[in-house]
């Protein structure tokens, strides 16, 4: 099946032929690289853009409001920073002229640790940016939902943040993707660049189709009675093991992929968590002022009288940045047996 | 050269800019809007470029990325006094922001009028954008950013002069920066090189002119000109317009006449005198015909209903929808 780095690309590619995207630009997105983790390689309106994020923010809201419909690259979510304030611009612009300017257009990241990033390839974004009103955030855990989702993200009239697990991008789905071949080889040589001199070289497109994933609905990964975990992106599969390990000792865990942070799935949630009495919400971003504190508190104020223990977050500890060696990264970062360990504890509270 | 007529059109709507700028300070002096910031000392550059925009919706017309200085070309493209004296009111009616935004931060899709927004410099990015999608689809319109001399020295002046003057890349974007000299209290001799503005654009190899912004009728020329340019050779071009502050920087530094600037109206109308063009009983009447518009109008606005507190969470979202957690 498709790696999730291939599935935004076919999904980038969906978009340039059927959904009127006409520019897939950022920093080394365009030939002859394709994107630094080659997420962009082969499509035919993918284009570099001087090394300027503020810039490249800029123009996709430009592009956006002369009613065009771009997807922007920022290289790693680590250099996104400089562009918060023309990002709230990008999210308040619809509401600041009650109506007039809709803004249309797809910012994708990769975030979080997992590839030895050290400290500035290795920041989380969420917690930041869903303070910033007027965007819809995904993050997906897997290739189908990022092909899913790049889709509904380029065909929302709003500005859609796009985070990209980049620890995920080298790992294959287990769904295949509408149109896509069903052997994995074959895939690779119809779109992936050979090594080398790539001038001549041309992608061969399966024709694909639509899924039709919308932006705002969760999925249940794994359905269970004693307590909810809610999770997404890089993390979800850690929580899927924590959950398959877990069961051999009798913990029957709900796993929720939220697949858009905002607007996220409330009803999923609650129905969930009302169900187990028991939630944990599980990310890498770090603890303070965490995306997971409002999914907390949220519960906390809507399903009090269900809930049989505190209501737990697993996030990244509040460090300035993820250190390059392996125990400082693993210190910094939930880990399989951190999930496990606190999934226990929490399932075990009489 | 304009003709007697088109120079007297500029001249009205000079003086109709600075009545309704003026009727815009006294309701804010008399609590009747909470913050006045504007354009007079600008009429006679604003003026002319308000005539000379293509004006409509779409990349075949002019994308317009305005500053808060910008009544004048507005007023000229055909904006109504009395919306503007809406937005200062803050009202529900007010057509560009709903009671959301400050005076003089225009929205209009028909015309292309960008939203304009407080935070300085933005504009010089966002105009990338509009200008790549005008250059791909060789449309007709061009792109026009406009802000002041103290913010460009905000990284989105130096992206816009790169990104516009690419080789084989450029964009069709007219590139204005009114140079008042100031920036709210900051001398501009104490932050920019004695160079002036248009020279960092010499570097990017962009065509650059200085303009004395305080006379309508160079100001037309040199806009033509400038607007030739990039609307022929689909190229950026830089305009550095000197200006004049004559009520200061905004409310928050007291709206009170500052003298010792020129004052392009009167001076214009010293040209027209001279070339019997007009006479001062023309000048008082045109003054008072505006007085009376817009006293009219600010009569009907303190009558109109302010926006509904409901209301807060329209368009957070396209369709309302998603936009509030229930
Ligand atoms: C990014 C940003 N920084 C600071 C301010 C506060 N501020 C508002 S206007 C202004 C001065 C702008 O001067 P200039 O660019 O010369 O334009 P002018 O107002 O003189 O026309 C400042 C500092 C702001 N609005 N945005």
């Amino acid at each position: 099946m498709a790696t999730m780095a291939q599935a935004i690309r076919l999904a980038l590619h969906y978009g340039e032929e059927n959904l009127g995207v006409k520019d897939i630009f950022g920093e080394d997105v365009g030939p002859p690289l394709g994107g630094v983790f080659t997420c962009t390689q082969g499509l035919k309106n993918a284009w570099n853009s001087p090394l300027d994020e503020r810039g490249i923010i800029g123009c996709a809201m430009g592009l956006a409001i002369a009613g065009q419909r771009p997807v922007a690259e920022i290289q790693f979510s680590d250099y996104i920073f400089n562009t918060i304030d023309l990002l709230k611009m990008c999210g308040n612009t619809l509401w600041c002229s009650n109506g007039i300017w809709q803004v249309p257009m797809v910012v994708m990241t990769p975030v979080g640790a997992g590839i030895h990033g050290s400290i500035y390839h290795s920041h989380s974004f969420e917690s930041i940016m869903t303070h910033i009103q007027g965007w819809k955030i995904v993050m997906p855990s897997c290739a189908y939902d990022a092909y899913g989702l790049m889709l509904s993200a380029i065909q929302d009239p709003n500005p859609v943040m796009y985070l990209i697990p980049k620890a995920l991008l080298r790992s294959q789905g287990e769904e295949k993707i509408p149109g896509e071949p069903e052997n994995p080889k074959e895939l690779s040589k119809m779109i992936d660049a050979p090594l080398g001199d790539r001038s001549q070289w041309k992608p061969k497109w399966p024709d694909l189709g639509d899924p039709k994933m919308p932006l705002g609905k969760a999925k249940i990964r794994l359905e269970g009675e004693h307590i909810s975990v809610i999770s997404y992106g890089r993390m979800l599969p850690l929580c899927m093991e924590a959950a398959r390990q877990l069961a051999d000792e009798g913990v029957d865990c709900e796993v929720i992929d939220l697949r858009t942070l905002f607007p996220y799935d409330q009803k999923t949630i609650f129905d969930s968590v009302k169900k187990t009495g028991r939630v944990v919400v599980v990310n890498e971003d770090t603890e303070v002022t965490n995306y997971g504190e409002h999914i907390l508190r949220r519960i906390t104020e809507d399903c009090f009288y269900y809930l049989e223990a505190p209501p737990t977050l697993l996030a990244g500890a509040n460090v300035p940045g993820i250190g390059l060696s392996e125990p400082l990264e693993q210190a910094s970062v939930p880990q399989l047996s951190s999930i496990i360990n606190t999934l226990r504890k929490v399932a075990e509270t009489a | 050269m304009l003709s007697s007529k088109e120079q007297k059109k500029i001249y009205e709507l000079m003086v109709k800019t600075r009545v309704l700028e003026e009727r815009l300070i006294k309701m804010n002096k008399s609590g009747q809007g909470f913050f006045w910031i504007g354009g007079p000392g600008e009429e006679a550059f604003n003026v002319p470029l308000g005539l000379l925009i293509n004006k409509g919706e779409g990349l075949n017309h002019d994308f317009l990325h305005f500053h808060y200085r910008q009544s004048a070309t507005l007023l000229t493209m055909g904006a109504k006094m009395i919306d503007v004296i809406r937005q200062m009111h803050n009202v529900a009616a007010d057509p560009y922001s709903g009671g959301r935004n400050f005076v003089n931060h225009f929205a209009v899709k028909e015309w292309n009028v960008v939203n304009v927004t407080s935070p300085i410099e933005v504009q010089y990015a966002f105009c990338i954008g509009t200008g790549v999608a005008q250059a791909r689809n060789k449309a007709k319109g061009i792109t026009i950013v406009t802000g002041g001399d103290a913010g460009t020295a905000e990284g989105e002046f130096q992206s816009c002069l790169l990104w516009s003057s690419r080789k084989n890349r450029e964009l069709p974007i007219l590139i204005i920066v009114t140079n008042n000299r100031w920036g709210i209290s900051t001398p501009q001799n104490e932050v920019h090189p004695k160079s002036g503005i248009a020279a960092r654009a010499k570097g990017f190899g962009i065509k650059t002119a200085a303009v004395n912004g305080n006379n309508p009728l160079t100001s037309y020329e040199a806009l033509q000109k400038a607007m030739h340019y990039v609307r022929k050779e689909r190229k950026p071009f830089l305009m550095e317009v000197f200006v004049s502050r004559l009520y200061g920087h905004s409310s928050a530094s007291g709206a009170n006449w500052v003298g010792g600037e020129a004052d392009c109206i009167r001076e214009f109308e010293k040209q027209l005198k001279k070339k019997k063009i007009m006479k001062d009983s023309d000048f008082q009447k045109i003054r008072q015909k505006y007085e009376e518009e817009a006293k009219k109008a600010l009569i009907e606005v303190l009558e109109e209903p302010k926006p509904d507190p409901a209301s807060i969470f329209n368009h957070v979202f396209v369709d309302r929808k998603d936009a509030e957690l229930v």
